[in-house]
């Protein structure tokens, strides 16, 4: 017979139960209430919302479809007044009276605030929820915030704000920031993170009083005299489990509400999971412990055995840049003994506390690709006596030769956990394999392993490997080359998310499996760390291929062909008469015009490169970069100055977007063409990005190819100004630099994201704008010619030593 | 008895990067690695002859420019399914000078 459970909370714990009640079709009709005016989403995920790397809706664990598919009834926003235990009713906020047969708690727990004077003054705000969220997200770079709490939560909302351009101050009480889970050595290097990313920290500050004015929150004064002034004051010094209601109904209550090993409260019928409970002294606040609760606590209610069992726990913090990790305890203490490992360099600092030939507390900063396995050690108690030596350099050191990636992962437990947004662990990727979840995307769907920040999909893959053995192909598209296992859309992400500015950061972080990569990766990394931060990334000439590095293209006989650039296809007599004095001078044996309406001066020695560069710049020419994956050519015809069809200045127009656009790098070669009515002229309609121009303005369309594939573009949008044309041509391709694989043309890119989210980035003005402005950064770099300066380096292209006259004998 | 030339500074040769050596019997590449080793080969691929000073240079091997042929900088050898070797010669560094053995000079002269 089909039985009522009510379900008070739509948190993380609670929706999970409920997952996994609904996976084993379990008799219940349910009823869910929320305080909160909606349903089931991931609390640990507020960080990168607030941070701006994830939408609210990303977040949302249930919606209203799978709510309304498992015949949820959605009690959202109203609160439970009353609970009869012996009735086995409770009361609705509004008088409803609803009987139950079993209730499960998941009240959650509520934000701690110190009582200061002034803690009721609006602006004053913990950070708990979406709205709290929301009032931090409003703000802008003119506001000024104060965090109370250098805890993981008051860090993660102060890097948020701080990411958004906010004025944000730390007030920590203690001397070290996170002193919970770090010791002072870490917490100086992670202080020294926040303050690099505009964060003021201060610690050992004791905070006297709020100060408002009017009601609202002006400034926060410290007891040593310092006022800090501030519009929105965020508390986040911990939480208090929410047993309110259980206490009113007669439940046994400590600090959290009392369960038992199987979730069962001090009433048979009742159940609870998740932040509100005391479970054996403690209480919680991770999310894989509330997940082993939501497994118990379904099975509990399904009649089935199951034991809630504490764990080790490990934390990590979700600060972009700050990788940090540690785990068990590291308080000094008679009979310990301490081994750290430090690189200053490097920012990496490491500690293992040893107890009796057993690690019990690990802390790493900077560098955690380990930690999995430190915490492994912790938790497993393993005697690591044998390989005290090496213990602290990680798995990859220990037993002689370095460990295979896929062993390690092989002699990870079950309930290793893999997945820290989702809590997954390795035995549920290994389950999910067994029903038949044998790609990356099936394991995801299953089980939401690496589906939200994607930073173990890595693992994932190598459970999936170990798992399945010889049946398991990564597929070979994926990975960028032999170098990695990761795909070009994996290191983008993660170049853009921990801030990787350099290539051995990239090959240190993404764990490369060569020392400094290869011919196919090196290009690619290249061009990814240039387009994300041009103004901190190095160009490094050694890993371009050929023709970028000497600005000429290679030809089969190893000489170099020459193309000075003729802006829209307009040029002089004097330029042609340079052009040709150049060619007999350095006696090229072929002058061509090119597909892009240029001339190819063919056959060039590459030791008299630089030489006739410089006598082309010296009559005005520069570098045609006809070898980049950049901007070759703007073709035109000739518009509205010679042609009775003209509807507009097309050749003008493409000169303008040819010295707007020239020097820049794409991830492949970039060609434009401006044609001055439909008639087509100048084949607009063939390039990668295409206008072509009609009485009421600029049609300009995109994902045109005339090379290995033939495609006509698609038109992108309609504008009624040469200016707005511009703008939006320079949005389209900064677009395709943050986001299209290397070697990917535009077109074969819009085959990825599809036309209608480059539409989207276009229509909307303000995400135009703001990647007008980007490109407009990276071009106050690379808008040069390289001719000029390779002139400058030009005993490089010479040979270094001249052998030729030493003696035979 | 080896009798070494000093050709060049080691930092005439950017890291990761090649310069030519011009001898009689043409040009012969001198690599230097990240690592800040040297090598002396012939600068062309055995494949199509392709300038090898040219290349990409990644670990102890280089990249041809031409046709993506990897080369071994230690043995000459073609890696991967490729087959064919470039001829190679000794050459060290020391007090951040390079040095080419003398007789591979008489030896390309001789040819």
């Amino acid at each position: 017979m089909t039985q009522k459970l009510i379900v008070i909370g739509a948190g993380m714990a609670t929706g999970r139960a409920l997952e996994h009640l609904f996976e084993a079709d379990a008799d219940y009709d349910v009823t869910l209430f929320n305080a909160e005016p909606r349903g089931n989403y991931n609390r640990i995920m507020l960080s990168p919302v607030l941070a701006g790397d994830k939408t609210y809706q990303e977040i949302i664990t249930h919606d209203a479809e799978w709510y309304d598919a498992n015949g949820v009834t959605c009690r959202f926003g109203e609160r439970i007044a009353k609970i009869d235990p012996v009735a086995k009713t409770v009361t609705a906020e509004n008088g409803d009276v609803l009987s139950y047969d079993k209730l499960l708690f998941g009240t959650g727990s509520n934000p701690f605030m110190i009582p200061l004077p002034g803690h009721d003054l609006e602006g004053v705000i913990a950070y708990r929820d979406l709205e709290d969220t929301q009032q931090m997200m409003a703000l802008g770079p003119d506001n000024k915030v104060v965090v109370i709490g250098g805890g993981l939560l008051g860090l993660e909302a102060a890097a948020g704000m701080a990411a958004r351009g906010v004025d944000v101050t730390v007030v920590h009480i203690m001397g070290h920031l996170m002193e919970r889970q770090l010791d002072e050595a870490a917490g100086y290097l992670l202080r020294k993170a926040l303050i690099d990313k505009g964060i003021t920290v201060r610690c050992q500050a004791n905070s006297k009083e709020i100060l408002g004015e009017n009601g609202q929150v002006k400034a926060l004064l410290l007891d040593d005299g310092t006022e800090l002034p501030c519009d929105l004051l965020v508390m986040a010094v911990g939480i208090r489990p929410n047993v309110k209601l259980a206490q009113d109904c007669g439940l046994a209550v400590g600090k959290g509400i009392h369960v038992d090993d199987q979730m069962v409260t001090s009433d048979p019928d009742i159940l609870a999971v998740g932040e509100c409970v005391e479970h054996d002294r403690a209480i919680f606040g991770l999310v894989a412990p509330l997940y082993d609760q939501a497994t118990v606590a379904a099975k509990t209610l399904m009649q089935q055995e199951a034991t809630f069992v504490q764990k080790e726990l490990s934390t990590k913090l979700k600060v972009t840049g700050c990788d940090l990790f540690s785990a068990g305890d590291f308080a000094d203490a008679e009979g310990r003994e301490d081994i750290v490992f430090r690189d200053p360099a490097r920012g990496v600092y490491r500690r293992l506390v040893i107890e009796k030939d057993v690690v019990i507390g690990a802390v790493m900063y900077g560098d955690t690709a380990d930690s999995n396995w430190f915490f492994g050690l912790i938790r497993d108690k393993t005697d690591i006596s044998e390989m005290r030596d090496t213990l602290i350099f990680g798995p990859a050191y220990q037993g002689g030769t370095p460990m295979d990636p896929l062993a390690a992962v092989a002699a990870l437990p079950r309930d290793a956990e893999i997945c820290g947004c989702n809590g997954i662990c390795k035995g549920q990727i290994e389950d999910a394999i067994a029903d038949g979840a044998t790609d990356l995307g099936a394991v995801r769907a299953v089980t939401k392993a690496s589906g939200s920040c994607g930073t173990c999909t890595g693992l994932v893959e190598q459970v999936l490997a170990v798992t399945l053995g010889d049946d398991f192909v990564i597929p070979a598209a994926q990975s960028i080359c032999g170098c990695t296992d990761m795909t070009h859309e994996d290191v983008r992400r993660l170049i853009k998310s921990r801030a990787l500015k350099s290539m051995p950061a990239v090959w240190q972080e993404c764990g490369w499996k060569t020392s400094c990569g290869c011919h196919v990766c090196r290009p690619a990394l290249n061009f990814y760390l240039l387009a994300d931060w041009p103004l901190e990334y190095a160009d490094d000439p050694q890993s371009r291929f050929i023709n970028e590095r000497k600005h000429a293209n290679i030809q089969k006989d190893g000489t170099f062909s020459v193309v000075p650039r003729m802006w829209g296809g307009i040029t002089t007599p004097d330029e042609l008469r340079a052009i040709a004095d150049a060619a007999d001078k350095y006696m090229v044996p072929t002058v061509k015009v090119t597909g892009g309406q240029r001339i190819d001066l063919l056959g060039v020695k590459g030791e008299d490169l630089p030489n006739i560069w410089k006598d082309l710049n010296d009559a005005g020419m520069v570098s045609g970069y006809a070898y980049s994956k950049g901007l070759r050519t703007v073709k035109t015809c000739v518009g509205t100055d010679h042609c009775r069809f003209g509807t507009q200045d097309s050749t003008g127009l493409g000169i303008k977007l040819e010295k707007t656009l020239h020097g820049s790098w794409t991830p492949h070669k970039l060609k434009l063409g401006v044609s001055g009515c439909p008639r087509n002229c100048a084949e607009a309609t063939c390039k990668d990005i295409g206008v072509v121009c009609v009485d009421s303005g600029y049609q300009i369309s995109i994902g045109g190819a005339a090379g290995m594939d033939v495609k006509e573009t698609e038109f992108l949008i309609q504008v009624a100004t040469e200016d707005e044309s511009i703008d939006v041509i320079k949005a389209v391709t900064q677009a395709y630099r943050e986001n299209a694989k290397y070697l990917d043309r535009i077109y074969k890119w819009i085959g990825k994201v599809g036309l209608e989210w480059v539409k989207e980035q276009i229509e909307d003005l303000t995400i135009r704008q703001a990647l007008v402005d980007r490109f407009e950064l990276s071009q106050s770099v690379y808008r040069v010619d390289p001719w000029a300066e390779h002139v400058r380096k030009a005993e490089t292209y010479q040979p270094i030593a001249n052998l030729t006259l030493e003696a035979a004998e | 008895m080896t009798d070494w030339i000093d050709v060049a500074a080691l930092d005439d040769i950017a890291p990761r990067g090649a310069r030519l050596v011009k001898t009689r019997m043409g040009c012969v590449a001198l690599f230097r690695t990240a690592d800040d080793a040297v090598f002396a080969l012939d600068n062309a691929c055995p494949h199509k002859q392709g300038p090898l000073a040219e290349g990409i240079v990644h670990g102890k091997a280089v990249t041809c420019p031409l046709h993506n042929w990897v080369i071994s900088l230690e043995t000459g050898l073609v890696q991967g399914n490729d087959e064919g070797q470039v001829a190679t010669y000794p050459a060290r560094v020391a007090d951040g000078r390079v040095l080419l053995d003398a007789g591979f000079i008489r030896a390309r002269s001789a040819a």
